[in-house]
């Protein structure tokens, strides 16, 4: 490991250890009930027995089951029309307002409408989470279409590139800056909105739906367990998947540059 | 026959000031392997008529026969190189940046590294081949966008101001390697630039262009033998030659 990367863990752990040891402090001061504010060897007792009996893997098994099949529905809407709106103008007149009007509209709000048209479960909160990450990778490629820059598309065409080639191999790799920061930012508001749609919609499994249930067993050591696991997912994926994506990609290439230090 | 003939070209375009002539019945032509480069200050459509040459732009008259047949857009006839660094893709590496047009003829893509390599040879880059474009120095990509051009084999070379934005020392590298890269490919070379030193030391054979609206003023072939000496009286000679055409007698004198 570089020593850059080390540096960089060393500065997570550090923030994490000084978070974690302020919540203990506030915890074990007695401000608060214990059953309400459980210290953190309670939290990760029960954080260590969900996942040994395996119901935590479940719950976050079902969860990332509704977060991929719609931010994967999200992709192949998104990018395509996002790409189709930037290069023809009757789709973009057509879209895009359509885009405004519907992108305020928060994705929870749209949780009661699903279930009465789809009913509780899994359509729900795949719809959700669709609604949720389909806004930011659309506009982020439509942006990126725009920005890519005309020499790319000149010199190609000199080589005589198609109209295919142009797409796959001009319009895509020019664009994916921001195709990248779509995603990114398309699966953030994905992973917030499904917590929400489980915790409404969702019966029996999903890491939003523990902590509802949990309320009502005044299980705040359970309920803390299961935001912890939805932190530490999201993390990976901000971290490690998009982090490597976008280190593989665009870093590479110089398209987008590292902070400095 | 003529490899391009260039016959009454006039490009008018509107702006929201009025009605602009970027240029106005060019004519000239070039044999086949002529260098020949295209001189004028900016604003004189230099740099708009090698668009055209390239199909990039229609003409609203006139038109370009290259080998015989008339231009309707872009082609694999020609090969272009743009002054901005920025032509090439950052996402492929300089051999992936090299081998595109092969890759667009569908050549296999062992066959097309190879000639990408030999290409890259040329200009003297066959050791950065697997190296991206932002690694790359401003002089270095604008080789390889050299190679880019040359690798799917045109028989016309078109160059916009290429090396106007090197420093001069680089500049002055560039237009040896150009004029090397020259004379072992034979290709026809269209090269717009407004530095007549430049064009002095390239050029079979120079057009000179003057602004509002853009017009052929004159040629003026360059008989000197190469390489060619930037310090010897007889170039000295051709570029106040040129100055003079250009208008610009303070400048020569």
């Amino acid at each position: 490991m570089s020593p850059a990367r080390l540096r960089s863990i060393r500065r997570t752990t550090v923030t994490l250890l000084v978070a974690a040891a302020l919540y203990e402090a506030v915890a074990r001061s007695g401000m608060f009930p214990a059953v309400l504010l459980p210290t953190l060897p309670k939290v990760a007792t029960a954080l260590a027995s969900s996942l040994a009996d395996g119901t935590m893997l479940h719950h976050a098994g079902a969860t990332l089951y509704r977060v991929m099949l719609g931010f994967t529905l999200a992709i192949v809407t998104g990018i395509p029309l996002g790409i189709l709106m930037a290069r023809f103008r009757p789709i973009e007149n057509f879209f895009l307002p359509l885009a405004s009007a519907l992108m305020p509209i928060p994705s929870l709000a749209w949780v009661p409408v699903f279930i009465l048209w789809f009913g509780l479960g899994n359509a729900v909160s795949i719809l959700v989470v669709f609604y949720a990450a389909t806004f930011p990778i659309l506009l982020n490629t439509w942006s990126g279409v725009r920005s890519v820059n005309p020499l790319w598309l000149r010199a190609a065409g000199a080589m005589g590139a198609n109209e295919q080639a142009l797409f796959w191999k001009v319009i895509i790799p020019g664009a994916s800056p921001f195709i990248i920061t779509g995603l990114r930012q398309g699966f953030l508001r994905a992973w917030i909105a499904v917590v929400g749609a489980e915790a409404l919609a969702a019966s029996d499994w999903g890491l939003g739906w523990v902590i509802f249930d949990a309320k009502e067993f005044l299980n705040a050591d359970l309920m803390l367990a299961s935001l912890v696991v939805i932190g530490a997912i999201g993390f990976v994926f901000e971290r490690l998947v998009f982090g490597s994506l976008e280190r593989t990609t665009v870093l590479r290439w110089g398209m987008v540059q590292a902070a400095k230090g | 026959m003529p490899q391009i003939e260039v016959r009454d070209v006039s490009l008018v375009y509107d702006t929201p000031s009025g009605r602009v002539t970027g240029v106005e019945r060019a004519s000239f032509s070039l044999e086949a392997s002529e260098f020949l480069c295209l001189v004028g200050p900016s604003g004189c459509g230099k740099s708009t008529l090698l668009n055209i040459i390239a199909g990039f732009l229609t003409p609203t008259a006139g038109e370009i026969l290259i080998g015989g047949k008339p231009v309707t857009g872009q082609g694999m006839d020609r090969g272009v190189v743009f002054q901005d660094f920025a032509q090439l893709f950052p996402w492929r590496t300089a051999l992936g940046n090299v081998a595109f047009g092969l890759e667009m003829k569908g050549v296999s893509r062992a066959e097309r590294e190879a000639i990408a390599l030999k290409q890259l040879a040329l200009v003297k880059l066959e050791k950065f081949a697997r190296s991206y474009p932002h690694h790359l120095s401003g002089g270095m990509q604008q080789r390889v966008a050299i190679a880019r051009a040359l690798a799917y084999n045109p028989a016309v070379l078109l160059m916009d101001e290429p090396f106007a934005a090197l420093d001069a020392l680089t500049r002055d590298d560039m237009q040896r390697l150009l004029a090397e890269v020259w004379r072992e490919t034979r290709k026809t070379v269209v090269y717009v630039t407004h530095n007549v030193a430049e064009a002095v030391f390239l050029a079979d054979r120079v057009i000179v262009m003057t602004p509002h609206p853009g017009t052929v003023k004159t040629e003026v072939p360059v008989r000197l033998a190469r390489p060619r000496d930037p310090l010897s009286v007889e170039f000295l000679d051709y570029q106040k030659r040129l100055l003079r055409e250009l208008g610009q007698h303070a400048a020569a004198a």
